[in-house]
């Protein structure tokens, strides 16, 4: 198989295991086997806490599995590389960096000369509308703002795999939405594949061309779901049309058995 | 008729409104000015009853004006050394003398102090060797190393700045390693993410991230630079304010130990007004509520 034609991301048997700090060993993630085609947009759905966002962490190349294969491009990954992009449930921005400077700040650690990283971090801030406060830091922005950064400094580095933690589970339902529709058009242009991690359903099915269920953990993929809804879509009218609703109940079938067993130990360890 | 009168009545009352609001705003203003010059005025009565006590009892011979001096003493030696000198050499020279050795021990101290906080922050295997003996080093009260270097480094500036420099160290090698190990692991896993190389995530992540912990120590630090420098100087110097207190004492001139305590207090406020002036231009990122 050569690289050209070979998936964006394979996974084959991957497992994660901790070790706790009281010395014990937690499995995070048990024989995933996952591939996820270029260009594609993958959402990973389960229970809270059961090891979504280590998936994340494996293809990023941030953490090795402890067994099987993590491929990205065909090859095996080692490290962080350069095709990836992350954007991380938590703020990342740098706080000492203005909102132009951290855009910048990928191209700059990756060597592109300064003037260069300046335009391309312009052009990305314009095109998630914060060309006005390139100069502000940001803490003087809005979480909303804040995550548009992050969006930029991801995407101006071309990734050709995205990767996002449930990136806009910090910001309030109105400003997600909007941001939802906005990292569909940014992403229009792009050809990146990406593995969106949620817990929230809807988002995953308005935005995703696959939905992945994980059991309860330690997770490992219980179904997949293709979602045929046409695109372009816009997040809150798609969530009106029967179709999604029909695909919802079909997917909440499989996923809330799992929730239900999350929550059933999560008792069972509190009683 | 009635549709006459409406506007009017509305007009009327949007004019009232903002007119209200402004009086409120003003008599708050006012108020806030008042608050500010009674504190003002208390301060000043306060500074003036402990000073003008103390020169009262002093000469009515209450206390010992020997043993305890008076303000007006304090004064005059001030005066005197301001204006011709002090027995060796003039009041300038001195504190210039003190201030250079704090200043020159607390930049070396600062260095060294925050590059091996930071490499120790970030190499653990390193912070794991060198762990306990850094322990057993900050244990020891480092005060009592002023006379090994006056051994060592003899009369001259030399044994002050080292002397401040063992000060200086600590606080900062404490706080640059704690900041470096408090580093938001997100901001690393980002800066990874987006193609930093270890060397990058250590000079724009890990040391930016610690600076906040590191100026907190500059403050602390600052003050322990000249209590080495001036306690170097009391034990043996050619020169320096630590030298007017100890000459003072030889001679038991009271006011001449105040007087260089009160050149030192000046001394000490200035350079830590030039150091928060440098941390509010370093940290114009930080959002200003959590300003202390």
């Amino acid at each position: 198989m050569s690289a050209d034609t070979s998936p964006a991301i394979q996974l084959r048997g991957a497992s994660k295991i901790f070790r706790t700090p009281s010395g014990g060993l937690h499995t995070a993630v048990r024989e995933l086997d996952l591939t996820i085609g270029r260009g594609e947009f993958v959402a990973v759905v389960g229970p809270t806490g059961c090891g979504k966002s280590t998936t994340l962490t494996l293809v990023s190349g941030l953490e090795e599995p402890s067994e099987g294969e993590v491929l990205v491009a065909g090859e095996p990954v080692r490290g962080v590389g350069d095709k990836v992009g992350f954007v991380f449930q938590q703020d990342a921005t740098f706080p000492w960096r203005t909102v132009l400077s951290n855009v910048m700040a990928g191209p700059r650690f990756r060597g592109v000369p300064k003037s260069e990283a300046k335009e391309k971090a312009r052009e990305w801030l314009a095109r998630v509308g914060l060309a006005a406060f390139e100069d502000r830091y940001p803490h003087q922005l809005s979480g909303g703002q804040r995550k548009r950064v992050a969006l930029a400094a991801t995407f101006v580095n071309d990734p050709e795999i995205l990767l996002m933690d449930e990136p806009f589970s910090a910001l309030d339902v109105q400003t997600r939405a909007l941001m939802s529709d906005e990292l569909l058009e940014l992403w229009a242009g792009t050809g990146a594949s990406v593995v969106f991690v949620t817990h929230d359903l809807e988002e995953s099915i308005a935005l995703a061309d696959k939905v992945v269920v994980m059991t309860a953990g330690p997770a490992t993929v219980k179904q997949v779901f293709d979602i045929d809804l046409p695109r372009p879509r816009k997040v809150e009218s798609v969530r009106l049309e029967p179709r999604f609703i029909e695909i919802y109940r079909e997917i909440w079938e499989s996923l809330g058995e799992e929730v239900r067993i999350t929550r059933e130990r999560g008792a069972a360890n509190v009683a | 008729m009635s549709p006459d009168v409406m506007p009017e009545a509305q007009v009327a009352l949007t004019m009232t409104e903002p007119g209200n609001k402004t009086d409120r705003a003003h008599s708050r203003a006012r108020a806030a000015r008042r608050r500010k010059i009674a504190v003002m005025a208390a301060r000043v009565l306060l500074l003036v009853a402990v000073l003008g006590l103390w020169e009262v009892f002093s000469r009515a011979k209450v206390i010992d004006a020997f043993n305890f001096s008076m303000p007006s003493k304090i004064w005059d030696q001030v005066y005197a050394w301001v204006m011709h000198g002090t027995a060796q050499g003039p009041l300038g020279e001195q504190i210039w003398y003190t201030l250079y050795e704090a200043l020159l021990g607390w930049v070396l101290g600062v260095i060294v102090g925050v590059v091996f906080g930071i490499v120790l922050g970030r190499i653990t295997f390193l912070a794991d060797v060198l762990g306990p003996y850094i322990k057993v080093l900050n244990s020891i009260p480092r005060i009592v190393l002023a006379p090994i270097f006056m051994i060592w480094f003899g009369l001259g500036p030399a044994s002050k700045v080292a002397s401040a420099v063992v000060l200086v160290f600590f606080p900062v090698f404490f706080n640059a390693f704690q900041g470096a190990r408090e580093v938001d692991r997100n901001l690393v896993a980002n800066a990874r993410i987006l193609g930093a190389s270890n060397r990058r995530v250590t000079l724009q992540v890990v040391i930016p991230s610690a600076t906040s912990w590191i100026f907190t120590s500059l403050h602390v630090s600052f003050g322990f630079a000249l209590i080495g420098a001036i306690v170097g100087e009391y034990l043996g110097a050619t020169k320096g304010i630590g030298l007017l207190i100890s000459q003072s004492q030889g001679t038991f001139n009271t006011a001449g130990v105040y007087a260089a305590m009160v050149i030192l207090a000046v001394v000490a406020l200035g350079a830590e007004g030039l150091l928060t002036f440098a941390e509010r231009r370093i940290f114009r990122w930080k959002p200003t509520g959590s300003d202390s």
